[in-house]
């Protein structure tokens, strides 16, 4: 009985953490959905940029004889968000800006094209097999009895759910608070308008763009230290999920994404811890494929009404 | 001004150097029971180098180039579309699929084995993308998952041939059928949903057919695949020593009742080129008959309610036209057209496995329909000629392949949306009517 | 033939149409006017079956139809044109058409295929009637252009021809004389007339054109901010105290 209760809780700590780690990423997708009306199909990669780099950080840290904990988070951190930032700028002004205002199955069209050339980007430059990370951070809390089963919160989980909430903080209060972040809703709700009214759409888009780069490369650091391997194709299927998140919770909505990213992330470690591993992913996008089928506009999105 | 042109040229170059120095610059590798950072080759920054300066000079010139850059697309954007009037230009795209399909016949008589080799797989991916371009090209539906439909043609006669020993022929019809029956079922749900919606749901799909492939051990060989599929026979008529009907397989000798070899029928020599010829005659023969049924479906009332949906789906439905049965309709057919290609593919191969439907499949295809243009028989061809051909011709650069792929994808966008060979539309004749 | 009653339509918090009541008779050519944002085409949405009306009633030929859905609705006899032009841009003119008479057409697959007397027959028909409408709205030398290379009359000229080859019983308008020059102003008016007398079709026009209407209408609704302010002939409303105020400045 306690031993049940307690793998429960295991399953939902991993989930918890995992949702974290996909909320991150989702938020990038809400968020240019909410202001451009576009699904960025490559934002997958930026998340696997993001690990690359903190791979490559971390690893150079190890190089440099750096173990001190909070400095090569730092450092991975700092670097991950400013190359995947890069990407995030180029991509809107490669690949999108000069497709606005065309049907919207174009920039989709485009976002694939974008998608499979960074994927090989980074498998020219990196190789196509998996790299891996030795751990950085190891130990956690267990409990239980000491003769069956133990939870654990492992250290690192702590970590994920520690950044993935500062992170979320700082954007809320970014977004609500300040008056770029105003300027970001205005521009979200009514783009004409906000024109109108003097603010650059430009590049408010762009900073949009960054935002969810960067909250995807804080992603990419954290659940790379988490699984401690990577491969150029991994942006693919987080990205497939982190999207199924942003719609579960409505489109467009930063704390849809959030509460989407949960609920998926649990739903995923319950299904592999209690039915089977290979079938999770099949949740995930079983999920999306019901959500949109009953109710597209997502738990906390608002119903559109078609303009005849 | 010009201070501020070349402050952003410098920071686009330095945007260019971020982007290229961690990821192209370095790179990881085992040491002993760790990992060390390696420095690329010289030639390698060399290039991260000039690609910065290069960015920087084009961002500095921008203005310039924009006047040049823009005459050119105007030109690219006004290649052929031809000052010839509309009802010559439908006869010239007659022709030019006559002179083709001339030229395809002979082919194989013209040509080494490895070309009509890559001939047969050209033709595959021009009946996937025949297939896709009724879903997307008039449709206007984007299929991110088509490859599932492939999947279950290729599947159907694996296992119907490994479990039940049915032939070629019986399957695939049958194979058609459950893709068709497939397309049928992922139509239904996706039917109410938004463009980019429907795309990421058939993607969807598309993934969880591959996953089920992959996992249902026991039924589909999983990962493993299904071997031993055999190659398509051809049926044919013996009159001595006694009436009936025969298959002709292309092998050396064959053990099989009721199969004889093709070479042994004819009294010829064995040549193991036949085998391939005679594949390649097959996909041919299949290509033509759904070219033709896609040239008579255009015209038809089926035909051109899709493309009305695609123009404008709220004009349809006060037209009384009702998009469900469209949709469905669109989804079907050209499932059934993957599940044809994917039967022929099952054979030609003779082994199969869920690596060969992947979601890049479904991109290739969808970059075929949309390079040829949304719609245009002709310009899926073309454009499955250049996707296939254009890469084994240079071989070289083979690890680039994927990365040129996308590059392309986004560049067609920007420049050329509409295609190489942009859909023109039938030529209806008039008589002039005196009443309704 | 068709009856409105008590029309309403909500958004959310916001009450669009509010206690719409009209009737169009067999024959007639029926107005809606109203100063701009007066909800009038969401009451064209909601009889059309674009929407479901949150209230109210809309009787058509008999049927109580405000719960089908649009295209169910238009098999019954009603058709309608939009505000923005609904053409199919890329297919033909007489494409258009011949979309349009996809009710009549011959849907059998194999028949189409094998193109069978009786699937030629059909096809020859639809293209006799679609020659026939463009030849009516003067676009018959344009049957083979593009639909979206058309200028703005001929596209709205062509919405209504697409419309009248379904053989309506009502046809409805969502403001046609919208953008056009005086001249072509003049030219719907003698369609939508010779529609009336000609084909027996009755018309349902939302307009801003105040001359127009006054010109062609049976009977004028007057709506404002969804709400009904008047109605009667052309000449009661021109006089009605209640409906110059709501328009003043305007017409």
């Amino acid at each position: 009985m306690l031993e049940s209760l307690l793998y429960f809780i295991q399953q939902l700590i991993n989930g918890l953490t995992l949702g974290s780690a996909y909320a991150l990423i989702a938020i990038g997708y809400t968020m240019v959905y909410g202001i451009i009306g576009m699904i960025n199909f490559a934002h997958g990669e930026i998340y696997m940029i993001g690990t690359y780099v903190a791979f490559l950080a971390i690893t150079a840290m190890g190089m440099l004889g750096i173990e001190y904990l909070p400095v090569v988070f730092l450092f991975a951190l700092l670097s991950s968000i400013l190359v995947s930032s890069a990407f995030g700028w180029s991509l809107e002004r490669i690949a999108y800006r000069p497709l606005r205002g065309s049907n919207r199955l174009i920039p989709l069209i485009s976002a694939i094209g974008m998608s499979i050339f960074l994927q090989n980007y980074v498998r020219l430059g990196q190789g196509s097999r998996d790299v891996a990370l030795p751990s950085v951070l190891t130990g956690g809390w267990t409990f239980g009895p000491d003769d069956g089963f133990q939870a654990s919160l492992s250290y690192m989980q702590l970590l994920i759910f520690i950044v993935t909430f500062i992170s979320m903080s700082l954007l809320t209060s970014f977004i609500s608070r300040s008056r770029t972040g105003r300027a970001c809703r205005a521009v979200a709700q009514d783009m004409k308008m906000a024109n109108l009214l003097g603010i650059d759409t430009n590049r408010i888009i762009s900073l949009t763009f960054v935002i969810g780069a960067a909250l995807a490369a804080v992603a990419g650091v954290l659940l790379g230290m988490q699984y401690g391997v990577a491969n150029p194709f991994i942006g693919f299927i987080a990205g497939l999920k982190a999207f199924t998140a942003a719609v579960l919770g409505g489109i467009g909505s930063i704390p849809g994404a959030m509460l989407g990213a949960l609920i998926l992330g649990i739903a995923e470690s319950m299904t592999a811890a209690y039915f089977s591993s290979e079938y999770k992913d099949v949740v995930s996008f079983g999920l999306l494929v019901l959500i949109l089928l009953f109710r597209p506009t997502g738990l906390l999105g608002k119903p559109e009404v078609e303009k005849i | 001004m010009k201070t501020n042109n070349i402050a952003f040229a410098f920071f686009c170059a330095l945007v260019t150097a971020i982007m290229a120095f961690p990821l192209l610059g370095l790179k990881m590798v085992s040491e002993g029971t760790g990992m060390i950072i390696q420095g690329a080759t010289a030639s390698t920054w060399i290039y991260i180098a000039s690609a910065c300066m290069m960015v920087f000079l084009v961002q500095l010139f921008k203005t310039s180039l924009n006047s040049g850059v823009e005459q050119f697309k105007v030109q690219l954007s006004r290649l052929p579309t031809p000052s010839l009037p509309a009802d010559q230009h439908v006869r010239l795209e007659k022709w030019a699929l006559i002179l083709i399909i001339g030229l395809a016949l002979a082919w194989p008589f013209m040509t080494s084995r490895s070309s009509i080799d890559l001939a047969t797989l050209v033709l595959i991916y021009v009946m996937l993308g025949l297939g896709l371009n009724i879903v997307v090209g008039l449709a206007g539906l984007l299929d991110l998952g088509y490859v599932a439909f492939y999947a279950v043609g290729a599947y159907s006669y694996a296992l119907l041939n490994n479990y039940y020993g049915l032939s070629f022929w019986i399957c695939l019809p049958i194979a058609g059928l459950l893709a068709a029956t497939f397309g049928f079922l992922l139509g239904f749900p996706v039917l109410r949903l938004r463009g980019d919606y429907l795309a990421i749901v058939t993607l969807g799909f598309g993934e969880i057919i591959r996953i089920f492939l992959n996992n249902l051990t026991t039924l589909t060989g999983g990962p493993n695949g299904i071997p031993g599929i055999p190659k398509p026979t051809l049926p044919m008529i013996q009159t001595d020593p006694e009436f009936a009907l025969i298959s002709l397989d292309f092998s050396r000798s064959s053990r099989e009742e009721g199969v004889v070899p093709f070479h042994t029928f004819f009294g010829l020599d064995y040549n193991p080129e036949t085998k391939v010829v005679f594949l390649y005659l097959l996909a041919l023969a299949m290509c033509l008959a759904i070219i033709f049924v896609i040239r008579r479906l255009i015209r038809m009332p089926v035909g051109r309610a899709w493309e009305a949906l695609r123009e404008d789906e709220i004009a349809c439905r006060s037209l009384g036209l009702n998009r469900t049965a469209i949709k469905l309709s669109a989804f079907t057919l050209g499932a059934s057209f993957a599940g044809f290609a994917g039967c022929f593919f099952a054979a030609r191969q003779s082994f199969i496995s869920p690596e060969s439907f992947t979601f890049i499949e479904s991109a290739i295809i969808l970059a075929i329909v949309v390079l040829g243009g949304m719609g245009s028989q002709l310009g899926v061809i073309l454009a499955a000629i250049v996707m296939i051909v254009l890469p084994e011709l240079a071989r070289e650069f083979q690890e680039y392949r994927m990365l040129m792929f996308g590059l392309l994808i986004v560049l067609i966008m920007i420049w050329r949306p509409q295609g190489l060979l942009p859909m023109q539309r039938p030529h209806l004749a008039i008589k002039e009517a005196e009443h309704a | 033939m068709l009856e409105v009653r008590d029309l309403g339509m909500r958004f959310g918090g916001l009450q669009a149409v509010d206690g719409v009541s009209l009737d169009v008779n067999e024959g007639e050519i029926v107005s809606i006017i109203g100063p701009n944002g007066a909800g009038k085409t969401t009451v064209f949405n909601c009889i059309s079956g674009f929407y479901t009306p949150t209230g109210g009633s809309v009787k058509f030929k008999g049927d109580f139809v405000h719960t089908f859905p649009d295209y169910r609705i238009s098999r019954l006899g009603m058709v309608r044109t939009f505000q923005h032009v609904r053409l199919f841009s890329r297919m033909t003119a007489i494409e258009n058409l011949l979309v349009a008479q996809h009710r009549h057409a011959n849907t059998n697959l194999f028949a189409g295929l094998f193109a069978t007397p009786s699937y030629r027959r059909k096809e020859q028909l639809a293209l006799d009637r679609a020659s026939y409408w463009l030849k009516k709205v003067d676009l018959l030398n344009h049957a083979n252009r593009e639909a979206g290379t058309l200028s703005y009359g001929q596209q709205r000229r062509l919405e209504i021809a697409r419309c009248m080859v379904t053989e309506p019983s009502i046809l409805m308008l969502d403001e046609p004389a919208a953008g056009l020059n005086p001249r072509e102003t003049r030219d719907l008016d003698e369609l939508i007339t010779a529609i009336k007398h000609s084909y027996n079709v009755s018309v349902l026009l939302i307009e801003h054109d105040i001359g127009l209407v006054m010109g062609i209408s049976d009977r004028i609704y007057v709506v404002n901010q969804g709400r009904p302010l008047a109605s009667g002939s052309p000449e009661e409303i021109r006089q009605n105290p209640a409906v110059i105020k709501a328009y003043l400045g305007e017409g």
